[in-house]
């Protein structure tokens, strides 16, 4: 019998209630009396210097408050990056300045040059219609490996070139890792490249800045998965606001998907002018502003290597991979191609040799930084994609290839620095195996075939580190912050609870999840508890929710303050049945003394915290509240095993998805239907990356998909419906839930699955093709089926 | 968006005297108009709606047999009335998206004459009869290169005529990202000969296959197509090379022969 309350029960969303009704509260249905509002002026040239900027006939427009320009900001700090990479040379990344609106050179099209603030949005961009700016236009730096070749534009004049960092990871393992090769018996080399995607979240970006001049204290509503990190960030390090006179608030969030992580200059820039001018100033991106102004993900080319001894054992990867940063670092950015990535190459695979270089490079493009999955699936695809190639090349088949070199013993340490703590990837491929119906394959195929079509099978397995990340750790690879989270849990007189925590949901479903956690720790009902989060003067300092982290870790502090409140509660109801503490049991909502039929409800004994009449007030203090910070002692490591069939019209070259099937272990789960959710969306944008989303830049660095008239979004009718399993869990060993993310993990799982199928419908059709790139459109597959 | 007078008349003579203003617009169901005016890249000084005029609106049967549309009829009553014209009513319920069929129009979309629309493939491969408030002009006249037609300033399409033929089909390969046609075939097999109209992939934007009529007038079989037309002058962008938009010609007029056969 599925349950139907506490971990493991499916209740329906309760916030749904509000998203789906229209009566959600966005940062952008909030609006504050006498706000003024600020258009920006992009440069619409990729690269250039600021010759002059005159404002004299903008000023004069009607409505203008006050135009800022660079010269405004002089003094004031840069948005800062998050994580400091070390390059192969022990040296730090080149890391440049980021203003808040261009000083002396625009990078890249959609840097701001001049911030209008007016009365009204279109009074706002009348007036920026009116600035006349003079650039002086440089040469755009936008192929990667142009952009490093000697004498090239650089992107930023005080730098040595456009090098971010040259990292080699584990540069000591580098020789071994070179007579490893030179002894294979087989190598199979795979050059290919990580499509640049655009987030696209529904609700653009948006900031409202205020400011109390009685207090002195500001206030930023933004659009962020984590406002404590926006507060610490652009406090400290652009304002130079203390956390106290500062609060973030970000409300309801209509999806981030990594990209609401970063703290964008729009944030600081309101919360500047507010202050400056005294009044609220709100900033609403368009659409089209999100495509030129959200960070970009992904944008890597690689090459591959995968060394094999004579019996088909894996004894070594190598790669060699250029990352794109854009035109500065956004927060995390530095992050991604490294820690993120070279740490995964391993995937589920007991590869005894890893080797993995990136070079991280400046170009006139957007910033590039985090999106879901962030470095995982660059590893998936790259390491999936060269597994396949090499089965084919052997003559091998790829889940038998696979399943030889599965890791099947745990812990398990890589030779790339991380240790994973459980997993069973024979029990996912089982898994997977019994949904795909693999025996009826060539059936299908031949129907295809009868209609004119090519039909694939592709499968692949992946493993993520997510649950991010012990605080120790990652300070040593670099990260400018801890990564722990936090939870207040206050219970209130009558037995309810609130509980506060630094996770921030942009639809995860946090305030259905969270809950029933609780309610299965206490034995009450769900509706008892109600989740708070989002804004800085509620909630303990946290840092907030991307990496699949919020369960695994923010739900770990959660646990962990509510094991208080219990330890706590045990003590009153100690006092009140007269009892020893030991012998007190919490179960159903009650508590009792074992061995008896004595028992008092939870409610009594919270309602005697808060009216201590008859109360042990010598040793514990009345009130009933707890607070605690959760640091988590490894990653999780959720995996899985994917497979994807397609049919490809070799008249047109357009791929259809036919089926997908997903077998994840996620460990515990607490909520199946919110996983499945998870999971569902996460395949969905894989399929958006392998068939559709390209984000395009000509050679004068102007984006080629700026609108959804050319960046292709995946649509409801171009995916199937998703077979979803997660009955393979082994628990992660580390936390006390054994939970593992679940966010990312379509994302980075199913990718390769539907680039494998793709290439083997191809080869059935008698096409000698070994890689196509991503997006598999109609016309690269023709083209290919060209030859 | 910019500031603009807006005038909502109930007669074609009203719009055509609205529509004298120097800078005015005509605006059908605001489907590529008011996009690019939220844009900024139009700022008519006065935009005149068509929608109210009651003689502009809805399908019927002329007396020489051909289904006659209101110019401000809109894509989704096209689809729902022109059953006398299966695959014009099929060309009309593939546009776009439920929200672009309740609102676009066939005047819109002819004046408009997008490189990549469906409705101009219809128009010119059934040799349609566009008639505005001034006159009657052949689809053969009409259809002058990309975003260019044979109007005239603030001249009006208050109705197309089509000729009903024996057998029609319309082929549309969608561009990944917008769903406009990547490329779009229209096959119309009249009782004088067969008539091909390509949209999406021509530089000069839509314009008849003549090869391929000559050989479907003679045979009309999905094998009598000919082979792919040049490549030179056919549109190359992210979504498809010159030799792509090409080869999808031969494809797609193949596919509307063996469906309308």
């Amino acid at each position: 019998m599925p349950k139907d309350s506490g971990i493991g029960a499916s209740p329906k969303r309760r916030e749904d209630i509000r998203f789906l009704s229209g009566t959600g509260n966005y940062t952008d249905d909030m609006n504050i009396n006498g706000q003024a509002y600020v258009h920006f002026l992009r440069s619409d040239v990729a690269h250039g210097r600021i010759k002059s900027i005159n404002l004299d006939a903008a000023n004069a427009m009607p409505g203008v408050v006050k135009i800022f320009t660079g010269a405004d900001f002089e003094g004031v700090g840069g948005i800062p990056c998050g994580w400091e990479v070390t390059d192969k040379h022990g040296q730090p990344m080149q890391e440049p300045a980021h203003p808040v609106l261009a000083q002396g050179k625009v990078r890249y099209v959609g840097d701001q040059i001049a911030a209008v603030v007016a009365e009204s949005v279109e009074q706002a961009r009348d007036a920026a219609e009116a600035i006349e700016v003079d650039i002086e236009e440089l040469p755009a730096v936008v192929d990667m490996k142009a952009a490093l070749e000697e004498g090239a534009t650089k992107v930023h004049d005080d730098l040595t070139s456009n090098l971010c960092y040259d990292w080699g990871f584990v540069e000591e393992n580098k020789p071994a890792v070179e007579a490893a090769f030179a002894e294979a018996a087989h190598v199979t080399t795979l050059e290919l490249r990580n499509n640049r995607l655009i987030a696209n979240p529904m609700e653009p970006r948006v900031a409202i800045g205020d400011f109390e001049r009685a207090s002195g204290n500001s206030t930023l509503f933004t659009t962020s998965q984590n406002p404590h990190v926006i507060r610490l960030l652009m406090g400290a390090f652009v304002l130079g606001i203390p956390e106290h006179k500062l609060r973030v608030v970000a409300p309801d969030v209509g999806g981030g998907f990594g990209t609401k992580i970063f703290h964008y200059a729009e944030e600081a820039f309101c919360t500047f002018a507010a202050k400056a001018l005294n009044r609220a100033v709100k900033w609403t991106s368009t659409r089209s502003e999100a495509f030129i102004s959200d960070a970009h993900g992904r944008d890597h080319v690689t090459t591959i290597q995968l060394a094999l001894d004579a019996d088909n054992n894996f004894t070594a990867v190598r790669t060699d991979t250029h990352a794109n940063m854009g035109a500065y670092l956004s927060t995390f950015a530095p992050s991604v191609p490294t820690w993120l990535h070279g740490t995964l190459m391993a995937g589920n695979y007991k590869t005894p040799l890893i080797y993995v270089n990136v070079k991280a490079v400046f170009t006139n493009t957007v910033p590039v930084d985090a999106y879901r999955g962030a470095g995982r699936p660059e590893a998936t695809y790259q390491l999936e994609r060269v597994i396949d190639k090499a089965a084919l090349e052997l003559g091998v088949d790829p889940i038998a290839l696979r399943r030889q070199n599965f890791i099947t013993e745990f812990p398990y340490a890589t030779p790339v620095a991380v240790e994973y703590d459980t997993g069973d990837y024979h029990g996912t491929m089982d898994a997977l195996e019994k949904m795909v119906d693999l025996s009826g394959f060539e059936a299908r195929r031949k129907e295809s075939e009868a209609r004119g079509k090519l039909r694939g099978f592709g499968v692949n397995c992946y493993i993520e580190a997510c649950g991010i990340a012990p605080s120790n750790l990652v300070g040593q690879l670099g990260a400018r912050a801890g990564l722990y989270e936090s939870a207040t849990v206050r219970v209130n007189a009558t037995g309810g609870l609130v509980v506060m925590t630094g996770s921030h949901s942009h639809g995860q479903g946090h305030e259905t999840a969270f809950p029933q956690v609780i309610a299965e720790m206490i034995g009450i009902d769900e509706s008892m508890v109600e989740i708070e989060h989002g804004d800085t003067d509620k909630a303990p300092m946290g840092m907030g929710t991307y990496g699949s982290r919020s369960l695994a870790v923010g739900g770990s502090a959660m646990v962990r303050a509510t094991e208080k409140i219990i330890a706590k509660t045990k003590k009153i109801a100690a006092h009140l049945l007269e009892a020893a503490e030991a012998d007190i049991e919490l179960k159903d909502g009650a508590f009792s003394v074992a061995g008896t039929d004595k028992s008092v409800a939870w409610g009594d004994v919270t309602l005697a915290a808060y009216v201590p009449h008859n109360y042990p007030l010598e040793d514990i203090e009345p009130g009933l509240e707890e607070t605690a910070f959760y640091d988590p002692a490894n990653f999780t490591y959720p995996s899985g095993a994917y497979a994807c069939e397609v049919e490809v019209d070799p008249e047109t070259g357009k791929v259809t998805i036919e089926s997908f099937n997903a077998a994840d272990d996620f460990g515990n789960i607490v909520n199946p239907m919110i996983v499945d959710g998870q999971v569902h969306g996460g395949i969905g944008q894989g399929i958006g990356q392998a068939l559709l989303e390209n984000a395009s830049y000509d050679e004068n660095g102007q984006l080629l998909s700026a609108s959804y008239m050319d960046y292709a979004m995946p649509r409801a009718s171009d995916v199937p419906f998703y077979g979803v399993d997660h009955s393979s869990q082994t628990p992660c060993t580390h936390n006390p839930l054994g939970v593992k993310g679940c966010g990312e993990a379509g994302a980075i799982g199913s990718p390769p699955a539907v680039v494998n199928a793709v290439v083997n419908a191809l080869r059935s059709g008698g096409h000698d093709i070994t890689h196509i790139d991503m997006p598999v459109s109609p016309q690269r597959v023709w083209q290919a089926m060209q030859g | 968006m910019y500031n603009f007078e807006f005038e909502k008349p109930s007669t074609t003579a009203d719009a055509v005297a609205a529509l004298a203003d120097e800078d005015a617009s005509a605006l059908g169901g605001g489907q590529t108009l008011l996009p690019t005016m939220k844009q900024r890249l139009a700022s008519p000084s006065k935009v005149v709606s068509l929608t109210g005029i009651s003689e502009m609106q809805g399908v019927c049967m002329g007396d020489d047999g051909s289904v006659c549309i209101g110019g401000a009829t809109t894509h989704a009553a096209v689809a729902a009335g022109a059953s006398a014209y299966p695959a014009l009513a099929a060309l009309a319920g593939g546009i776009g998206d439920p929200a672009v069929r309740a609102r676009g129009t066939v005047g819109g979309s002819l004046a408009n004459n997008d490189p990549a629309a469906c409705y101009p493939a219809g128009a010119l491969g059934s040799g349609a009869t566009i008639v505005t408030n001034a006159r009657e002009i052949a689809a053969d006249d009409y259809f002058q290169g990309m975003f260019t037609t044979a109007l005239d300033e603030g001249e009006i399409i208050t109705e197309v005529r089509f000729p009903v033929p024996e057998a029609a089909n319309y082929q549309k390969f969608e561009q990944p990202a917008s769903r406009f046609a990547l490329v779009g075939v229209y096959v119309a097999k009249y009782a004088d000969g067969v008539r091909v109209a390509v949209t999406g992939a021509s530089e000069e934007g839509v314009h008849r296959w003549t090869a391929a009529e000559e050989a479907l007038s003679a045979n009309f079989s999905a094998d009598a197509v000919p082979a792919a037309p040049g490549a030179d002058g056919m549109i190359a962008d992210l979504h498809g090379t010159a030799e792509y938009r090409a080869h999808l010609v031969a494809v797609l007029t193949k596919r509307a022969v063996a469906a309308a056969s």
